[in-house]
């Protein structure tokens, strides 16, 4: 679970600081699929940033968890935020960003290899876990090409079990179709919404458009920063 | 160096290419150090069989002390005798003249060492053991020997004066000349005869004394054998020059790798971002960048150690040459660690990559 609670966010402009996101609380359950919709420039990748702990908000606490295991991200220090990445949230890019030189089945044991010489039994579950996913996101036949080799659809599907690979709490998605045609990109979002299902994870989706809403549990708005008013499902 | 070891196999044009420029830069300086160490044995071989615990040169008022115009006389080797503290002095001449063989005009160019008999000397000095028992005999060094073509018992002329060959033993040289020995009394009329004043021109001095007051009561510099090196001016010229040409090939190799790593980790960034923001630490992605640097130099400096090896071996027939842990294994650690700190350099690009760039379109 993760709840973004009354988040706000500013960056300077010259002598003053506008604001990119006012008092925005998102809420997003296990299980479920929160869709955060708007027009470019609303504020809605900023939103995914705060979640990611990739910036730090002005004002507003990142709840995750459940419970007595619920921590605010937004008080982490930046060495606990990257413990936090690497530990609970997952997070699938716009581009899949996928590094080059490593094969579908390295994206994903890299995630076992983040934090450095420690680590080892994560390592071991991580790397025990790969073809699992890759079957989940049906890519087992192409574990050992590399993203150059895959199409668009499937560099995606590779950077969704990237993010899926460590079992995330939490998992941000960045315009998963914006690179891809209609048909993968229709693939793409069902494979989401199926994985999140499955595994049990709060996801919360950025996207620019409604044409795959079918696969969301709710959709906030934004628009100048503002949660504007819910979007028919 | 998960992502290391495979960047390297995915790029690797990029970094046969950066590990070719290392091999060369260290064959260049494997050469260099090679014909340092061959043109330094060539200067100082003999120099450094030399007994005790400081060498003696004159030092006068006006000039730096060489071991080329040195001149002891008997007042000043007898107040070394004599002085507090010293256990043993050790007189000993040495000049440059040449040596020829009855029936070959071509004469040779030599260094004559007179060395005394009975001197405090080290069972294995292959310089001493060369020392003929009478005056009528010398010693030669194989170079010697292979100049004059000439074989124990056969007879060779110096300044005037015929000698028997009583021994021929190692590879002794002194300021580019192989050395033959003599004693002290041939050596003392051999000085005279060029000129010279038959005066031993070094001492090589032993105990527990006070070398500094010593000296500058008899007009004199002791220094260690390794100090006294920088007296022979062909070593000082020679030596300098090259040192400081390997000191640049150091300094290039280390700005050569730093830039190539500096450009990599550049075009890198946008998947240090990635990486990052998928929770990498900077500690991580640092060591594996390191990690990349150590094994292309690793890579780069053993095909380079390899070729001066082989190169080595064949340079060695025609020019002094040497090939040793000193020339070769030495230089190749400095440049690793040259190159590392070039590589470090590098680091400020991992480190400030913001993982931020990895959300929106950016990449």
């Amino acid at each position: 679970m993760i709840t973004l609670q009354n988040i706000t966010l500013t960056f300077p402009d010259g002598e003053h600081r506008i604001t990119a996101v006012n008092n925005v609380t998102i809420h997003g359950e296990n299980g479920t699929v929160t869709g955060i919709t708007g027009p470019s420039g609303s504020g809605k990748s900023s939103i995914l940033a705060v979640a990611a702990t990739l910036i730090r908000p002005d004002a507003g606490g990142i709840l995750i968890g459940n419970g007595t295991d619920t921590i605010d991200a937004a008080q982490l220090s930046k060495k606990d935020a990257t413990a936090l990445r690497r530990e609970r949230i997952g997070i699938v890019f716009q581009q899949s960003n996928l590094i080059p030189a490593l094969t579908a089945r390295e994206q994903l044991q890299i995630m076992g290899r983040l934090g450095g010489g420690t680590g080892r039994t994560k390592r071991a579950k991580i790397d025990a876990r790969v073809n699992e996913l890759l079957d989940a996101v049906g890519l087992s036949a192409h574990a050992n090409k590399r993203p150059h080799q895959l199409s668009g659809g499937q560099r995606q599907r590779v950077s969704i079990a990237r993010a899926l690979i460590h079992e995330p709490e939490v998992l941000l998605v960045d315009e998963p179709t914006s690179a891809l045609d209609q048909e993968s990109g229709a693939e793409v979002m069902g494979l989401i919404a199926r994985l999140t299902r499955e595994r049990n994870t709060a996801t919360l989706l950025v996207t620019h458009d409604l044409v795959h809403r079918n696969v969301f549990d709710d959709v906030i708005t934004i628009v100048d920063g503002r949660v504007s008013e819910p979007a028919a499902v | 160096m998960f992502i290391a070891w495979r960047e390297l196999r995915f790029a690797r044009g990029r970094f046969v290419l950066i590990g070719g420029v290392v091999a060369l830069i260290t064959l260049l300086v494997g050469f260099l150090a090679g014909l340092t160490g061959g043109l330094a044995y060539q200067n100082i071989s003999s120099v450094l069989q030399l007994p005790g615990d400081r060498l003696v040169l004159q030092q006068s008022e006006n000039s730096t002390p060489s071991f080329s115009t040195s001149t002891l006389d008997k007042n000043v080797v007898q107040a070394w005798e004599q002085a507090q503290g010293i256990e043993s002095v050790t007189p000993i001449g040495i000049i440059q003249s040449r040596a020829t063989v009855s029936g070959v005009d071509e004469p040779a160019g030599v260094a004559l060492f007179g060395l005394p008999q009975g001197a405090q000397v080290a069972a294995s000095n292959t310089l001493f053991e060369l020392t003929p028992e009478n005056d009528d005999e010398v010693g030669l060094s194989q170079g010697a020997a292979e100049d004059l073509n000439v074989q124990v018992g056969d007879s060779i002329a110096i300044t005037g004066t015929t000698f028997t060959v009583h021994a021929i033993g190692d590879d002794l040289w002194y300021s580019h000349t192989p050395v033959i020995t003599m004693t002290s009394q041939a050596w003392s009329e051999s000085s005279i005869r060029v000129g010279g004043s038959g005066d031993p021109t070094v001492l090589a001095v032993s105990g527990p004394a006070d070398y500094e007051a010593i000296s500058a009561q008899t007009g004199t510099i002791a220094q260690t054998t390794l100090s006294s090196l920088t007296a022979l001016e062909a070593f000082q010229s020679e030596i300098g020059s090259l040192a400081l040409m390997i000191a640049m090939l150091f300094g290039i190799s280390a700005l050569v790798v730093g830039a190539f790593f500096t450009v990599w980790t550049m075009q890198r960034a946008g998947d240090i971002a990635v990486l990052k923001a998928l929770g990498s630490t900077n500690g991580a992605l640092m060591r594996d960048s390191l990690g990349q640097a150590l094994i292309v130099l690793v890579f780069g400096i053993a095909v380079g150690l390899v070729a001066v090896l082989g190169l080595g071996a064949l340079a060695g027939q025609a020019l002094p040459f040497v090939v040793s842990p000193l020339t070769t294994l030495a230089p190749a650690a400095v440049m690793v660690v040259l190159g590392l700190m070039g590589a470090v350099f590098a680091l400020r690009s991992v480190t400030h990559a913001d993982p931020l760039t990895a959300l929106g379109s950016n990449r």
